[in-house]
């Protein structure tokens, strides 16, 4: 067997392989998947000299322990946790060298809670519909990381280039997501779309990769009656008959009968990834970018 | 049509009737093809045509909003046929309510074209239209926590093929052997919005 390859000592409560995900198929039913956190994602593979969208892990909340069969470069991003090579203190958020078969332990997240760990020549489980993303929705991909487990790592490119640390926004201690309204709002009372956007919800322990679920103030709809099945994007807020809005992350269903009362911006997915449950969360509406 | 705005790159066509959001979705795929149209993902559904990751959706909103619904595209592709054995065990309750005997219901859903309207739930599952608005059944009251995959099944105005073994709450009227999802296979979905499907009755 090659050396080019990651054992898993310690698995962690979820940690999954990750990249860009496989937008495209949603008229299939496959939802896009992909890291929930793609700044932190993106700028841990930069740090280890990885090609944009590599495959790496993402961990949750517990972090994880590998040991690399050959010497690689790791690098480790998203929720700061501390970081040892086989016992010794390591660097968050910049280049790690870990010699072959030393132990990397990723730990808890001291805030946030998803951390993104980069080795070079990234992960190279077998690509599915050109994704190496674990998708929880729909079992595609490969399956979360379990103890003793091997992964195997692809070939280092030293063609990119490598930066040696850069500044990462901190995890929210708040979270505000800017949205805009629609394109269901109107089956909400007026009070239920102000209450939406004016108070505050807290995170739910609920939510996963799948959507980020609150608690708070519950919707009301103006009407009774059931929404045809429709084509959901990323970030939409759907309201079920409970009232709770979830925001829709990576894994998300590609169609949905729960009408959609506003969007997310994307750029404000990263902070959702990292929101801790229980923490508040604010929709702050903002005016549809304009082209035309 | 109307066309809703969805955050700020996509946007929810809405039109009212599934015959019209197939034919729009057709239309949509064409214009794709063809380079008029530049879109990420163009996902149909029971009455509308999601378009995201549009360049311009105020655009194509003002333009869309102002064209008729396209006509229904010629009917030009082939007919998959799914071999399957009506042995569900929903079967009778199906029969009730359609007032025919469980021989009727094989006999009926096997003589019927359907047309894929749109997929969603599970990779490779698909929303089959085709059978008469009298054939429209319930939903289970209460879903099964196993639908076994292979299960040819029934809900309001739609029949379905469950990809692999899944919760479900569709009335389950039969059995195929067809492997209607297989990521190492291209396509990985037998089954994609626009496909004609013929269920055959093995005996």
């Amino acid at each position: 067997m090659t050396d080019r390859a990651l054992f898993v000592v310690r698995a962690g409560a979820l940690t999954t392989v990750q990249d860009r995900g496989r937008p495209g198929h949603a008229h299939l039913g496959v939802p896009r998947s992909g890291a929930l956190d793609g700044p932190a994602a993106d700028l841990a593979n930069r740090l280890v000299g990885n090609r944009p969208g590599a495959a790496l892990l993402e961990t949750t909340l517990n972090g994880c322990a590998v040991r690399p069969r050959s010497t690689v470069t790791v690098a480790v991003t998203g929720a700061p946790c501390r970081i040892t090579v086989d016992g010794r203190p390591a660097a968050w958020g910049a280049p790690v060298r870990v010699p072959a078969g030393a132990l990397l332990a990723v730990g808890t997240a001291i805030s946030g809670l998803r951390s993104y760990v980069a080795v070079s020549g990234g992960i190279a489980v077998e690509p599915v519909l050109g994704s190496r993303s674990t998708d929880l929705l729909s079992g595609l991909g490969p399956v979360p990381l379990t103890d003793g487990a091997v992964l195997p790592l692809g070939t280092p490119t030293p063609l990119h280039t490598r930066v040696d640390a850069a500044p990462q926004p901190a995890p929210p201690a708040e979270l505000v997501l800017r949205v805009t309204l629609g394109p269901r709002a109107d089956w909400f009372t007026p009070e239920a779309v102000r209450a939406f956007t004016s108070r505050a919800f807290q995170v739910s322990s609920a939510s996963n990769r799948i959507g980020l679920r609150t608690e708070g103030p519950a919707l009301e709809r103006a009407f009774e009656g059931e929404l045809p099945s429709e084509g959901m994007v990323l970030g939409a807020v759907q309201v079920p008959p409970d009232g709770r809005p979830v925001v829709f992350l990576a894994d998300h269903p590609t169609t949905g009968g729960y009408p959609v009362i506003g969007v997310v911006r994307t750029p404000d997915l990263a902070a959702a990834a990292q929101a801790v449950p229980g923490i508040p969360v604010r929709f702050v509406e903002v005016r549809r970018r304009q082209l035309s | 049509m109307k066309a809703l705005p969805v955050g700020d790159d996509a946007l929810l066509v809405e039109v009212s009737s599934g015959e019209e959001a197939q034919a729009l979705h057709a239309e949509l795929v064409r214009r794709r093809a063809e380079g008029s149209l530049s879109v990420r993902e163009i996902v149909p559904a029971a009455r509308t045509v999601l378009l995201d990751g549009l360049a311009d959706p105020a655009r194509l909103a003002d333009e869309l909003t102002a064209s008729e619904v396209p006509p229904a595209p010629p009917r030009a592709r082939e007919v998959i046929e799914l071999p399957v054995r009506y042995d569900g065990p929903d079967l009778a309750d199906v029969a009730a309510h359609w007032g025919v005997t469980p021989e009727e219901v094989a006999r009926i859903h096997a003589g019927t074209e359907f047309t894929v309207a749109f997929c969603g739930f599970a990779p490779g599952f698909g929303y089959l239209t085709g059978l008469p608005a009298r054939y429209d059944v319930p939903r289970r009251a209460t879903p099964r926590t196993t639908v076994p995959a292979g299960s040819v099944a029934l809900a309001g105005p739609y029949t379905g093929v469950y990809p692999r073994s899944s919760p479900g709450g569709w009335q389950l009227i039969g059995t195929t052997d067809a492997v209607l999802w297989d990521h190492a296979r291209v396509p990985a979905a037998l089954l994609s919005p626009g496909t004609r499907v013929r269920f055959v009755g093995a005996t």
